[in-house]
């Protein structure tokens, strides 16, 4: 017995500890910028709440205790629903944050609900995700998309800005009737949006000259742009995830190219953008969620802590932060970690995040709107990301034209 | 539009023709299928983009330093990996393979799965025929068809080429005549690899640097060696046209289907592999033999 007693106490003591930590599996592609920025949000979420002594639960506080869970999922969809089923398994999880590809976070909310473990989206923008919830409730309510807006959210947004755009082309190069091309990789979340495009452009009174829609991992868009080139678009509409946006901004840049790209594109949204396209990716414009501006009482803050702590700007998968918060508040209001006791929690809340006001509709996306949920767009002048939408937020600047102000 | 097809796909033509003609020559002489062939080119890129924006170095010592490190690194390669296996095609396959999958691993530990850019070596555009070209791209074009040169002259105006292509014609009766026949598949294998490390060091700074820049090149080099015909230099060369000049068509005559580039370029393959399994010049390519 005095020989066991030592190995009991080291056992009892995981427990112990077990039981006074809420475990949060971060999931995520951790090679590449998209996991990093899903990790360094959530360390700075649980370095902060633990500091404050942990998350109120039960009349005892909990700390927050990490597991960093690489879903490989930008080479593989099996290796993510591996990597989700290990980490509610074998990790033990209690909770799920993370995700980046559409295609991979479909396959890992289905094992997340087979689990019913509250899994919070911090990076996949497809609709079906929070279709599955409105379709068969019971199975799905535990799946909460945090960010980014859901592709029908992102839309609104993009027109909203492509108007602003528009309004500009009419006003300072007397164009009443732009010419627009929509550049749309060939993947699942665009395909909404470009439907979209090409029903509602025409009605902003834009003329749609042309669709192309290469492979996201295409390493040559030259073709396409003398295409676009030729079709005399004034913007370049761009609907782009994958390594094909740097290669858009810089063939567009060595092209000296009049027309103006905006829309989605992810690589532009990173730091390293400016020196991926060599320094040619100017005046290329993407929706976006983090700058020192005010769209939040606590943006400001966040960036300037995450830029400090980290030496870089975050992506909106640092969304992670606010994921873990809203955990945090939920836990805290429900008085439970039980995912039934959170879910009505989460449905009725309306936090204050880093990048947005997040309330939650049927869906479990959050709802836009002007002061919610909008996110941000931003445009490469001079090596810097500039923020510019929406132009009544604090901090915002001027869009600049290739050649013009 | 014609001329928006012209210039396009005699550029893209160029690119792919820099890649198909050391994969072509690997086969033609030693009878190599190396999958791992755009692997090296993405080595080649890797360490051109560390030795020029990491170490600072110029663009010419950078360049020549990355050929001969990736070159060197594909004969210790042959040695300890397709040597031992060699007479045995499906071995060499899969060796191959995993050596791919090796590099591309390698590199994603190293650098992590950012996508890198390199300054053009030139930089500016020419317009040709109302049709906008950045002068890297001339560049590479410029680069292919002195290779392709130079191959050409290797082959069959130097000893070494005449033992390559003795060799590559039968290697038992080139064993007997007293010919070193590992050492000149040795020698083919690293000329072939150096062929695509300057294609990687050539091409790197108008892609983007990752560690999967490997797999899309090696789809496309495949459709042109196979509707060229595997072995034959010329038939690299043609077929890289014919493949530069399909992918215009598509994107320019199909905009929406922009993607179906690569699949336009396989179906060509499987209808040759169907209709001629030879390629366009593989008779040509045995009798010249």
């Amino acid at each position: 017995m005095r020989l066991l007693a030592p190995f009991l106490a080291v056992t009892l003591a995981g427990s112990a500890l077990a039981q006074d930590s809420i475990k949060i599996a971060v999931i995520g592609p951790m090679a590449f910028v998209q996991g990093e920025n899903h990790w360094a949000g959530a360390e700075l979420a649980q370095e902060e709440i633990n500091k404050a002594g942990g998350i109120a639960v039960g009349g005892k506080k909990a700390k927050v205790e990490l597991v960093r869970v690489d879903s490989n999922e930008m080479q593989s969809v099996p290796d993510a629903t591996n990597a989700m089923e290990r980490a509610l398994t074998r990790d033990k999880a209690d909770f799920v944050i993370g995700g980046f590809r559409s295609e991979a976070a479909l396959a890992m909310q289905e094992v997340a609900m087979d689990y019913k473990k509250l899994f919070l989206g911090c990076g996949a923008a497809d609709a079906k995700l929070g279709a599955n919830v409105a379709a068969n409730y019971d199975r799905y309510k535990y799946w909460f998309r945090v960010t980014p807006l859901s592709a029908p959210g992102l839309g609104r947004t993009l027109f909203a800005v492509l108007g602003d755009i528009a309004g500009q082309i009419r006003r300072d190069m007397k164009k009443e009737t732009p010419k627009v091309a929509i550049l749309a990789e060939k993947v699942m979340w665009t395909e909404a949006i470009v439907q979209a495009a090409q029903a509602n452009l025409p009605k902003m009174k834009m003329e749609v000259v042309g669709l192309w829609q290469p492979s996201p991992v295409a390493t040559d868009v030259t073709a396409e742009l003398a295409a676009i080139d030729r079709a005399g678009a004034d913007m370049v509409f761009t609907v782009l995830s994958g390594p094909v946006g740097i290669v858009v901004g810089r063939q567009m840049g060595e092209r000296k190219m009049k027309a103006i790209a905006f829309g989605i594109n992810v690589e532009a949204q990173k730091d390293g953008f400016w020196s991926a396209t060599a320094g040619k990716g100017g005046y290329v414009a993407t929706l976006d969620t983090y700058a020192e501006v005010e769209m939040t009482p606590t943006t400001v803050a966040f960036v300037k802590t995450f830029k400090e702590r980290f030496k870089k700007n975050p992506t909106y998968n640092a969304g992670t932060y606010d994921a873990i918060n809203l955990l945090k508040n939920a836990i805290e209001t429900a008085g439970s970690t039980d995912a039934d006791k959170l879910v009505p929690v989460i449905e009725k809340m309306s936090y204050v995040g880093t990048g947005a006001l997040l309330e939650f509709d049927k869906s479990h996306d959050p709802i836009w709107g002007i002061g919610k949920d909008t996110g941000i767009a931003v445009q490469w002048q001079n090596g810097q990301k500039v923020p510019f939408w929406p132009g009544q937020v604090k901090g915002m600047k001027p869009f600049k034209f290739p050649g013009g102000e | 539009m014609l001329q928006d097809i012209l210039v396009t796909g005699l550029v893209n033509g160029g690119v792919y023709a820099l890649l198909a003609t050391g994969f072509s020559l690997i086969f033609g002489v030693a009878r190599i299928v190396n999958i791992a062939h755009t692997a090296f080119y993405m080595m080649a890129a890797y360490c051109f983009y560390g030795l020029l924006v990491k170490v600072g170095l110029g663009v010419v010592p950078a360049a020549v330093l990355a050929v001969a490190a990736v070159t060197a690194l594909s004969v210790v390669c042959y040695r300890l990996v397709i040597e031992p296996v060699r007479q045995h095609e499906a071995a060499v396959l899969i060796s191959t393979i995993a050596l791919a999958l090796i590099f591309q691993e390698v590199m994603l530990l190293a650098f992590g799965g950012s996508f890198l850019g390199i300054p053009s070596a030139v930089e500016g555009v020419v317009t040709v025929a109302g049709v906008s070209i950045p002068y890297q791209r001339l560049l590479i074009l410029v680069v292919a068809a002195a290779v392709l040169a130079a191959v050409w002259y290797l082959l069959y105006r130097t000893r070494l080429g005449l033992a390559i292509r003795a060799t590559a014609n039968d290697l038992e009766v080139a064993n007997l005549m007293g010919m070193h026949v590992h050492r000149v598949a040795m020698a083919t294998v690293a000329i072939s690899v150096a062929l695509a490390a300057i294609a990687g060091v050539a091409v790197a700074p108008v892609f983007v640097v990752d560690p999967f820049m490997w797999l899309a090149p090696l789809v496309t080099v495949l459709a042109i060696v196979v509707l060229g015909g595997l072995g034959s230099l010329k038939g690299s060369l043609i077929g890289a046209l014919v493949i530069g000049y399909v992918e215009a068509l598509t994107v320019f005559l199909l905009p929406k289907g922009a993607y179906l580039k690569g699949a336009v370029a396989l179906s060509i393959m499987v209808v040759v592999l169907l209709a001629r399994p030879e390629g366009l010049f593989g008779v040509a390519f045995e009798e010249e033999r």
